[in-house]
Order: C-alpha cells, then structure tokens, then sequence
C-alpha cells in the first residue's frame, strides 16, 4: 500500500520540515504520495512534484485549507486515508493539531514525534522530555505518524516529476474559524532550520539586550531561541522558545547564553552538533552538555564574541 | 456553564527518569509524581472563568490506578468543584483515555472541555484533539488566551510561526500551553476542604470503552548521553576552538 504525507507549508512554498518528514515516509515504503492542500497553494503543489521520489502529489485548494485548521484538513484527509498504509505529517504545530484526529476518525492510534524508523511498523521516540527513548511496535492497519523533523536528512528537492490529482471534495466545518495571526517577521533563518542558534535565557534580563545576542547573530547568521523563562517573563515572543515544549533544534552549532540547562530546555537542543554554553555560574547544568563551556558574565562576553568573529 | 477538566497523574516535572536496567520501561518506583503542569494550568483555568461567572461548574476527571485520586484532590483543592476517577491499573494510551473521555463528556454535557497540550511523561500531544474529533467539536489547542463570549470562544494559539487566534462555536475543546495562566498554590483550609468534596468511582467497563492497545513497547533505552567538553578561558579560545577543532565557523 502507499504512503501519504500532508506536506506542510505556507501556500507559497513547503516548510523544510515535509522534504525531511519525505525521507523518513521513504524508509517504510515506497509508493509516496504527497497531499497539499492549501489556499492559492498551486506552487506548492508543482515543488512537490518535483521531489525525489514522490509519486503523486494530491492537491486541494479551497479557502477551507487556506489557514490549516485542524477540523477542515483532518477531514479531507481521512477521506482519502483508508487508501494508505501509513499517513505521516511533521511534528510541527500543524501537524500535532490535526493529525490526532486523522488517527481517532480512522479508530486508530497514533506514534508521535518519531526519530527514527526500525521497519514500516516500528519506530523510535523520546518519551519524558527525551530522557528515555522508546521502541514502539504499532499494529494498526494504518499508522498515523508525525515525524521529529530535525532527525532526518532532508530528501532531495530535485529529481521528482509525479503527477498531480486535483482533489474537488470541500470539507468546511461551521465551528471553526480562523480570526487573525501574529506573524513574526524577520530576516533571520527559520529556528527549526538554521544551522547555527543563539538563544537566550532569564540572565539576558530583559528585552532589549537581547540586541547583544542579535549583533552576534548577524555575523554567524544565526537564528536567536529562548528558554521558556525568557518567554515567560515577556523578553521574546513564544516562538522563540526551545524544548521539550516549544521548538526542537538540531543545528551545527547551539551557543546557550545565561540559560541553566533545565531538562525541558535541553530536550530542544542536546542533540546540536556542538554546544557552547556562555554562564557566570559555573556549576550551571548547561555545562554538563557543552562541548566549550565559558564561566563568564554575558554581558562582558557578548560584545567580545562579536567583534571577535 | 459546566466545565469539564482532565488531568493526569505523571511524574513530578523536576525528577529526572532512570531507565530500568531490563529496558522494560522507565523506574517509577518511589519517584514523586504530580498533577501533569499543563493539567494544572488547565484546571486554573476553568477556576478562572468561574470566578469571573463565566462558568457555574468544575468537573475534574483522572484516568489511571488509584493513586490518580491524589491528583483529583489536588484539582479539587485549587477550587474545582468534584472529580470523577476512571479507575484502571495500567495507564491507558491516548485513543482509549479520548474513547473515555468521550463518554463522560456525553454523560456530563460540558460547554467547555479544558485539557493540558501534552503530558510530560508520554509527550504525545494528542488526546484533546482526538476527543474533539470523537465529541465532534471544535478545537483551539495550544492556548494562551482564552475569552469565551456567549455562544462562542475565541482561542489564541501558540504556533511555531507566533500566535494565531481561532473562534469556535460552543461547546468546544480547549488545550492549554504554558502562557495561558499561572497557576494558584492550593491553600491549606482549600485542601481541607477538598476532601470532603465529592469524587465519583468508575470503570472504563461501565463507559464501555476497552483498553487494548495496538502500540506496544518493545524497548525503552536511556539516550545517548553527550559529555561535558572543556572549559574555554575566554573569548578568544572560544573563537579560535570553534574554528580550528569543531570547524563550525
Ligand atoms: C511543563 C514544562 C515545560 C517546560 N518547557 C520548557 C521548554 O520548552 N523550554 C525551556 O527552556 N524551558 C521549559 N520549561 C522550564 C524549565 O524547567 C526552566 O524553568 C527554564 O528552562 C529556565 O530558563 P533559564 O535557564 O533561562 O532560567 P534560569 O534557570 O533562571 O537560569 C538563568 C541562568 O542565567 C545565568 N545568568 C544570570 N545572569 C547572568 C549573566 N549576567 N551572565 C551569564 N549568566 C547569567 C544564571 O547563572 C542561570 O544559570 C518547562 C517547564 C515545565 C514545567
Ligand atoms: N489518563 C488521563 N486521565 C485524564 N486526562 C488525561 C489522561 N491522559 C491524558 N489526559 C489529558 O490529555 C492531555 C494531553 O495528554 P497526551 O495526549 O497524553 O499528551 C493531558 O494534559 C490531560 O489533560
């Protein structure tokens, strides 16, 4: 049987998080299938197709889809579900919206947050804010899945030539509507994806300094996190916020400034490639995982690591 | 209005999990164990909405062992009204706690339905949104403002792109994020008192819903443990390390 993955993004491009979610839907089958359904999404649509190793790309387009509610999209999912063996979405806030109800329509359970794919019906995932990995085995006929994208390789966006099926059934709910959004712009690379983060936490004390770490940021092209504490005490928005309840990160390289290294907040970040760690407490957690640790007031540090690079 | 409020009994969010050395699952023996804190902020909430005489009602419901009525009692504690305890031995997976959920929602016909967004132990994200699907009601998870306005709530969401605010027709499920509120510390004469507040027994038997699960634990293993690097002693090492060994810059 085949695979659907609902492809995430904008209605202008996919978010890198699908053509990851792409390569571990690749590991437990091959017969893809990829469903965009959007609002004014026809690009989308067209990139999909050409990704390595898609087959057919599904598209619906109607204002129902255009803002991703949960009650709309599980519903035109589910009516094409029962074709596919497996339908996988990424575990970003889309996904873990509509997904659990994909699963309980279809009376079946569902694995989420996965890391790694065992065969096509068993599946590795990070249980008590990544302190233990679970091997789990899922005998339903047909595995919903969301996928920790940061743990797999991104499948080639090149190379694909499949066919795209218009889907015309319109699923509106009249529960649900969609008010209005605050969108953070901004001219730095998407946190879930970017190759080098530098967050700050409760020691950046409030919001203006976060400007220290941003003049940092310019010159690694960085994207700037936080810990909850510094989202919580209002110095940066909730979408900054990394760990086992807010983004997960997995860049080349993390710099931890004025954060202690709660398990929530390492849950986000511990698996970076290399981790620095800037605090003027030395017995601070974070050190316990950083791979360069420097005891040392942020204040004074910021500064000297930009003009230092 | 009636407001009904899940909470579950997990592990207390500052004790860090041994896996058990068989790889059997993780040890929970003699470890402190809590109200889920997006429960707890849940629970707030619905407290909230009855101070403001937005909401006439709190109903608590716990699924799991017995012990589960120590999380009720705390619920109760912070001002919700009575509890009810779905009694099993072993802790249900998300389908079968939303199946269950399901039942006392037609039984006790809520307008609203308050959940937390994720359990810090199984950290599935998923049981308010499946029992939305199930009770067919709308849905605002991930909240962090919630007004409710006569027959309708509207439902600021924390999503990865900033905040999006959805309203929704009552009744109408809601599951909450760390923003949404802090929640009160239960005063002692409030936790006297919540005992004697009523706590009805049932089992998943009498709601009719089975427990079998068709996702089974192979293995649980401890991750991959990172070790301490070095300490750097300024800047400049800082610089010249990242360069020169890790090669990120
Ligand atoms: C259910 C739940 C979910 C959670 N989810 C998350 C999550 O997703 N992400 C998250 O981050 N947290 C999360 N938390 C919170 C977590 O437990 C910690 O409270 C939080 O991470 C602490 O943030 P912090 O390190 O910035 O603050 P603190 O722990 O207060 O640490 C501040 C640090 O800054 C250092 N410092 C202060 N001044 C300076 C200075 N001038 N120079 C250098 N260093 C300085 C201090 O030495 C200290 O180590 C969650 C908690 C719960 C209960
Ligand atoms: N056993 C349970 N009893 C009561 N509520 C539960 C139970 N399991 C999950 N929930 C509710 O569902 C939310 C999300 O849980 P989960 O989907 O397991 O991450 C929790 O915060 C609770 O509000």
């Amino acid at each position: 049987m085949s695979i659907l993955v609902v492809a995430e993004h904008d209605n202008k491009a996919l978010n890198p998080a699908t053509l990851k979610t792409l390569t571990a839907a690749q590991a437990m089958g091959d017969d893809i299938h990829v469903l965009v359904a959007g609002e004014g999404s026809a690009d989308v649509a067209a990139e999909a197709a050409k990704v390595a190793g898609v087959a057919k790309v599904l598209h619906a387009d109607n204002a129902a889809y255009g803002h991703q509610l949960a009650e709309n999209l599980s519903a035109l999912v589910v009516s094409i579900g029962k074709n596919y063996s497996h339908i996988v979405a990424p575990a970003t806030t889309t996904g873990k919206n509509f997904m659990p109800r994909v699963a309980v329509l279809l009376d079946v359970a569902q694995v989420s947050d996965i890391i790694a794919v065992e065969s096509a019906d068993t599946f590795r995932r990070p249980i008590y804010a990544g302190n233990a990995i679970a091997t789990v085995q899922c005998a339903e006929d047909i595995k919903v899945i969301t996928v920790r994208a940061t743990a797999f390789d991104a499948a080639s966006a090149e190379g694909g030539s499949a066919e795209i099926e218009t889907l015309d059934d319109v699923f509106a709910s009249d529960k649900a509507s969609f008010v209005g959004e605050q969108v953070a712009a901004s001219e730095r690379p998407d946190l879930s994806a970017a190759s080098v983060v530098i967050s700050g936490g409760r020691g950046m004390q409030n919001g203006e300094n976060f400007v220290l770490l941003e003049k940092v940021a310019d010159k690694l092209g960085a994207a700037i996190g936080a810990s909850r504490a510094a989202v919580d005490a209002g110095f940066v928005p909730n979408d900054m916020q990394v760990g086992q309840t807010g983004k997960i990160v997995a860049p080349d390289l993390y710099i931890a400034v004025g954060i202690s290294g709660a398990i929530q907040h390492l849950a986000g970040m511990k698996d970076s490639k290399i981790i620095v760690a800037i605090n003027k407490d030395e017995e601070a957690p974070i050190f316990q995982v950083a791979d360069y640790g420097l005891v040392a007031d942020l204040f004074d540090a910021l500064p000297e690591l930009e003009s230092a690079l | 209005m009636k407001i009904l409020v899940a909470v579950k009994r997990v592990i207390d969010y500052n004790v860090k999990v041994r896996v058990k050395a068989d790889q059997s699952d993780v040890d929970l023996n003699n470890v402190k164990m809590a109200l889920n804190p997006f429960c707890e902020i849940a629970v707030e909430e619905a407290v909230r909405l009855k101070e403001k005489g937005v909401a006439e009602e709190v109903v608590v419901v716990s699924i799991g062992p017995k012990a589960c009525q120590e999380q009720i009692r705390t619920a109760l504690a912070l001002g919700a009204d009575r509890g009810i305890h779905v009694e099993s031995e072993k802790m249900p997976d998300s389908l079968a706690v939303a199946k269950i959920l399901n039942k006392i929602v037609s039984e006790e016909a809520p307008q609203l339905v308050i959940l937390g967004k994720q359990s810090i132990d199984s950290d599935n994200n998923q049981t308010g949104q499946m029992l939305a699907a199930l009770a067919d009601m709308p849905q605002g998870t991930f909240a962090s403002e919630v007004v409710v306005d006569g027959d309708k709530v509207q439902v600021t969401r924390e999503v990865d792109g900033g905040l999006q605010t959805v309203e929704l027709t009552l009744p109408a499920i809601v599951t909450t994020d760390l923003r949404l509120n802090e929640p009160r510390y239960a005063s002692l004469p409030n936790i006297m008192k919540a005992k004697r507040k009523p706590l009805d027994v049932k089992t998943p038997e009498d709601l009719g819903v089975s427990l079998d699960s068709k996702i089974s634990v192979l293995k649980v293993e401890a991750p991959a443990e990172r070790s301490a690097g070095v300490k750097v002693a300024d800047i400049a090492e800082l610089v010249e390390k990242l360069k020169n060994e890790a090669k990120v810059l």
